[in-house]
């Protein structure tokens, strides 16, 4: 626990050592308010509710996660620091669970940054607080699913432009597991469970019972299940390619 | 404390490891040499537990890196190629995260850190960021990591490369100081860097030990060994020539050309044997106005350039036989 820690804090200060992360948060603060005010009309709605907010997260996240994400494992790669990691007594599962904890606590900064809109609603109107702290939870839940898929990707390149892209091409496919374009490719030939099954991986079928302030225990199960997955298939990456 | 087993290693259809053997005992430093390609950092990579290796085992006092990394992790300390360091980090920063991943916290972390700095003279630059710091401090964070926990085995891939003269002297001293406790390896290109600090040289080539032994024996290979070099005016030159080639134990003589009215000639004895008096008393007894004269001690590269193969060579093999 000691290691994750300490890989915890190496990460989550590298975040804070370059301008990656002032940029970040710029940016995704910025890009939430633009979709909410602008794109969203939350003021000419009249509603004293997040939801606004909230319904656009999911496509913020598809790109914006991965690119916190992207870094986790292909800079490592990269700069060669990986051989220094890895020789250092620290069991993979470690490295891989302080990363992963430390660039979600790093969107968990972010995401927490965006609390003037809550301050916003509150002073125009009488929102359900409830259903806004469920959100945010939910969101926060969905943000380490993605993270946890776009850290798995980094750990198979040493190229930070291809984690990030495959990255979000699979975040996509998650994202809209249980829309027409994915469930029709199935259709034709898999058998019923298996369309269901993948209709379920939908991001976005879950998160919307979380935005509406129900949490479903099985979304949270799914959202964490998913980590957890991902986080093990990133640990046999990364043990995979020991083997050269 | 090293005990290397029938180790290979291969990338896809490429072998880079062909069975090596070896056993590093503590108070030997071992030089690792051999041209790029031979190896080298594939074996130490598989020594720190970087790469599985495709067959074999390699054991760090006792511990089979293999079975049980981070036992066997936690008694080494490990320099990779290029010394790479989290470049965000100052070096203080990142030795402190060392510390704290080898198990030290409180004054014990903070009195390794400072005994590392010191020692590997990193004081001036502790609290800038590793990224600006010249190749010469690079490799010293890389070198200070490596000895933070006083590993009782030490692995260094190239400890000297980049440095200055000056740095590589301080750098080899460390090494020197260390050496008596602990078993090392370090490779290098540097053959002077094997007289000056190594026990022991092995010389690998296409993945394969062709020599092992003391860095004097290694030189007793060489066709420079106990060679006579004598430095004599032009005028004497071809007497000279003359009398030291007819001279029974002289296999063959060199002449380098004529410099500022000198000739210098080098000759080359059958079987290694002394022929530096006779011909030091041959000078005399000719009265020959000698500027200089000294017996070679026998040269490394030439040694290493017998015994291994030119990268494009390799290259070319290796293609012949995918291509077979």
């Amino acid at each position: 626990m000691n290691l994750v820690l300490a890989i915890f804090k190496r990460e989550f200060a590298a975040y804070f050592a370059t301008p990656l992360a002032y940029v970040f948060i710029v940016i995704f603060l910025f890009a939430m308010g633009a979709f909410t005010f602008y794109i969203g009309r939350f003021y000419e709605t009249g509603i004293a509710s997040l939801a606004v907010f909230f319904g656009y997260h999911v496509w913020l996240y598809l790109f914006l996660v991965p690119a916190i994400g992207m870094r986790l494992w292909a800079e490592e790669r990269k700069s060669g620091t990986i051989e220094l990691l890895l020789t250092l007594p620290i069991p993979i599962w470690a490295s891989v669970a302080g990363k992963f904890l430390a660039a979600w606590a790093f969107t968990g900064v972010a995401l927490a940054l965006t609390f003037p809109i809550w301050l916003t609603v509150n002073y125009l109107g009488d929102p359900d607080n409830g259903v806004i702290v469920a959100s945010y939870f939910g969101s926060f839940l969905m943000a380490g699913g993605y993270l946890a898929i776009a850290a798995a990707i980094s750990a198979t390149t040493s190229n930070q432009v291809i984690a990030f892209v495959v990255s979000v091409v699979i975040c996509f496919l998650f994202t809209i597991a249980g829309a027409p374009l994915v469930v029709d490719f199935f259709k034709g030939w898999a058998p019923i469970a298996l369309v269901d099954t993948v209709a379920s991986f939908s991001f976005l079928t879950h998160f919307q019972t979380i935005a509406r302030g129900v949490i479903d225990l099985r979304d949270i199960v799914f959202f964490l299940s998913l980590i957890i997955l991902f986080l093990g298939i990133n640990v046999v990456v990364v043990d995979q390619k020991k083997a050269g | 404390m090293i005990e290397i087993e029938n180790l290979t290693k291969s990338f896809g259809p490429i072998a880079a490891v062909r069975g090596i053997d070896l056993k590093v005992a503590k108070g030997e430093v071992l030089g690792f040499l051999g041209p790029n390609g031979a190896g080298k950092s594939t074996t130490m990579k598989i020594i720190a537990g970087y790469l599985t290796p495709t067959t074999g085992t390699v054991r760090i006092t006792g511990i089979d890196v293999e079975a049980a990394p981070q036992s066997a992790q936690s008694v080494l300390g490990y320099l990779p190629e290029g010394a790479p360091a989290y470049g965000d980090m100052t070096p203080h920063q990142f030795l402190n995260f060392i510390a704290e991943v080898r198990g030290f916290s409180g004054n014990g972390a903070k009195a390794r850190v400072a005994t590392a700095a010191e020692k590997t003279e990193l004081g001036p630059v502790l609290s800038q960021p590793i990224d600006t710091l010249s190749k010469g401090f690079k490799r010293r964070v890389g070198l200070a990591q490596a000895i933070l926990h006083d590993p009782p085995v030490l692995v260094m891939d190239e400890p000297t490369d980049g440095l200055d003269p000056n740095q590589k002297f301080s750098v080899r001293k460390l090494i020197r100081e260390m050496a008596a406790e602990k078993a090392i390896i370090i490779s290098t290109h540097l053959l002077e860097e094997v007289e000056a600090i190594c026990t022991r040289a092995v010389i690998i080539d296409r993945g394969q030990v062709v020599t092992d032994g003391t860095p004097a024996e290694l030189l007793t290979r060489s066709r420079h060994y106990n060679a006579v070099t004598l430095c004599v005016p032009a005028a004497q030159a071809a007497r000279a020539k003359e009398l030291i080639s007819a001279h029974s134990k002289v296999h063959s003589i060199e002449d380098s050309g004529e410099k500022n009215s000198f000739v210098t000639l080098t000759a080359f004895p059958h079987h290694a044997e002394l022929i530096i008096e006779d011909i030091s008393a041959m000078a005399a007894h000719e009265k020959w106005d000698i500027k200089q004269l000294y017996a070679e001690a026998g040269r490394l590269d030439e040694v290493f350039r017998a015994l291994t193969t030119s990268d494009s060579d390799r290259a070319r093999e290796r293609n012949e036989s995918v291509a077979a």
